[in-house]
């Protein structure tokens, strides 16, 4: 009887939250899943029955589709770029944050970490105009070394670099508290050992340090290329997509197709090609570690 | 010697990097209109004036939209919090049929980009007649997978003793929540409280889709707006960041250990 009742009660706390997920999100999982084997669109708005199944048709329009591959491309070169600078900026900053010598350690770790918590719209309207190729302070200090001013959002070449850069400088404060986190963990005698033996700095961060931090990396390098492949308010507000669509990510393909011109069967194939993009990226770095260990 | 001179010369310069944006972003609030667009660029106002701030009040009407982000981001905080804690409590302490399974789904779910659910999402709330109102961003931020797994985690660690001396006092399993549990969770209670604020005061993407009328918008969606209208008058921009930015500081600084304990906590791994 008592455990009975207590699983009822269970079932009721449960009830709240669980039913808010089903609806609102699962429930959404499966719908734009069937929505991208749709033609849903303008009129589907105004008359659900006007929708038809039409089967893979999405799916190979967006192959199909040179806008897609574009975004993909910009998509995969700002993480592929991003990504692995923002990682080693973060380690950099944590391996500093953590060393013996320093005091006054909350004092730089709240100044590296103040862009995480700002608003990224914000942000990325003040590196707007830090960006600016007249009066902005990049072409500045780009000055005093002697070189030309860069239109850094204007051209194409430069445009999604500039966007990398503002996204690591936003970013590497997260990872860097959780590699802090990850060195913490690191058993202090495993170095005095290698000291006995007299290994020298550069050998212990290589035959400690990063073995030992490797299931931290793992997680930080997930949740960044994860966060990373969703980019969309950066080049928003700093570029719109262009020029000539070098800045434009899936996200705002996405965005453009399914709320600009309402295409919303085909905006559905985009983001579960954004899914299964995640996925693989997830599965392989899970066996990337798993090969190393 | 040498060394830690070196050490704290590097510290301070790249500190001081990660922080010109908003030096100049504040400075450049206080200018009077073309005075921020000079080679070199100037961090000190000269003179000092509020006239951005003023434009921001009485022309464009950015009190309702820090009234949209301030009430949506408490609203959000408050409801998700009740549910996930109770969820999470659940989800620590109760044995029921189908516990695994539930909690594995909602684990393994969280690797779907929220961008999947936009779309129908949109069409649920619209068949309601919810958008361009607060629920559109209320409703799906109730609960969240996230929140229930870190309550889960806190929760697991509360001796089971408490709990069952509060029943054999007689308290209701709804009393054992509220009067134990809750009090004991204070910790990660507020550090998720920070993170559902911040995100949702933050969140641009959802808002920009759901949110339709000017007066309805949150601060950076209008932000944005206002960026594609006013790209010539920085000043102006600056003081619409400022706005934006200084609440999330503030809520920041008052609780940083919470936040930064929380961000520690989601990578402990299972």
């Amino acid at each position: 009887m008592k455990f009975k009742q207590s699983t009822i009660a269970a079932y009721i706390f449960l009830a709240p939250a669980l039913s808010a997920i089903f609806i609102f999100f699962f429930l959404p999982v499966i719908a734009a899943f069937l929505m991208s084997f749709s033609d849903f669109d303008i009129y589907a708005l105004g008359d659900l029955s006007s929708v038809r199944f039409i089967g893979l048709k999405n799916y190979l329009q967006l192959f199909d589709d040179p806008l897609f591959y574009t975004a993909l491309q910009n998509t995969f070169y700002f993480m592929i770029m991003a990504g692995p600078l923002s990682i080693a900026v973060s380690l950099g900053a944590a391996l500093l944050l953590n060393s013996k010598l320093v005091k006054f350690k909350s004092i730089f770790r709240l100044s590296y970490f103040i862009p995480v918590v700002t608003t990224l719209v914000a942000v990325a309207i003040v590196w707007r105009f830090i960006y600016h190729p007249k009066f902005g302070i990049i072409n500045y200090i780009l000055s005093l070394a002697g070189i030309a001013p860069v239109d850094w959002l204007g051209d194409p070449a430069t445009a999604m670099p500039a966007i990398v850069l503002m996204s690591v400088w936003k970013n590497f404060g997260y990872n860097m508290i959780i590699f802090i986190a990850g060195l913490q963990n690191i058993p202090e005698d495993l170095y005095e050992a290698a000291s006995i033996e007299g290994a020298n700095g550069w050998q212990k961060f290589k035959s400690i340090t990063l073995p030992m931090l490797a299931p931290t990396t793992l997680f930080i390098s997930i949740i960044t290329m994860i966060g990373y492949f969703q980019l969309f308010s950066e080049p928003y507000i700093m570029t719109q997509g262009g020029p000539l669509n070098s800045t434009l990510s899936i996200v705002q393909f996405m965005y453009q197709e399914g709320f600009r011109w309402w295409n919303m069967g085909y905006s559905a194939s985009i983001a579960f090609v954004l899914f299964f993009i995640i996925f693989i990226g997830t599965v392989i770095q899970f066996k990337i570690q798993k090969s190393t260990e | 010697m040498i060394k830690k001179i070196f050490l704290y010369g590097f510290l301070i310069i790249t500190s001081l990097v990660t922080l010109v944006p908003f030096i100049w972003m504040l400075g450049a609030s206080f200018m009077n209109d073309g005075a921020a667009s000079v080679f070199p660029p100037i961090f000190i106002p000269d003179p000092f004036t509020l006239v951005q701030y003023k434009t921001l009040l009485e022309k464009l009407n950015i009190t309702q939209n820090f009234i949209n982000s301030l009430t949506l981001s408490i609203s959000v905080t408050i409801v998700s919090l009740f549910f996930n804690s109770m969820a999470g409590y659940a989800f620590a302490k109760y044995r029921f049929g189908g516990k695994k399974f539930l909690f594995n789904l909602l684990l393994s779910s969280m690797i779907i980009p929220s961008q999947v659910t936009m779309l129908p999402l949109f069409l649920l709330l619209k068949s309601m007649g919810f958008i361009n109102t607060y629920m559109a961003i209320i409703i799906p931020g109730m609960a969240n997978i996230f929140g229930i797994f870190l309550i889960r985690q806190y929760c697991l660690a509360i001796p089971d003793s408490l709990i069952e001396a509060a029943r054999i006092d007689g308290a209701t399993d709804f009393q054992i929540y509220r009067k134990v549990i809750l009090p004991l969770a204070i910790p990660i209670l507020v550090t998720l409280a920070i993170f559902s604020f911040l995100g949702t005061w933050n969140d641009f993407l959802w808002p920009l889709i759901v949110l339709t009328d000017d007066s309805m918008y949150t601060l950076p969606v209008s932000l944005a707006n206002l960026m594609l209208e006013h790209t010539k008058d920085p000043e102006l921009m600056m003081a619409g960041s400022v706005v934006t930015i200084i609440p999330v500081i503030i809520v920041f600084l008052a609780l940083q250990k919470y936040y930064i304990k929380g961000i520690m906590m989601g990578s402990v791994k299972e």
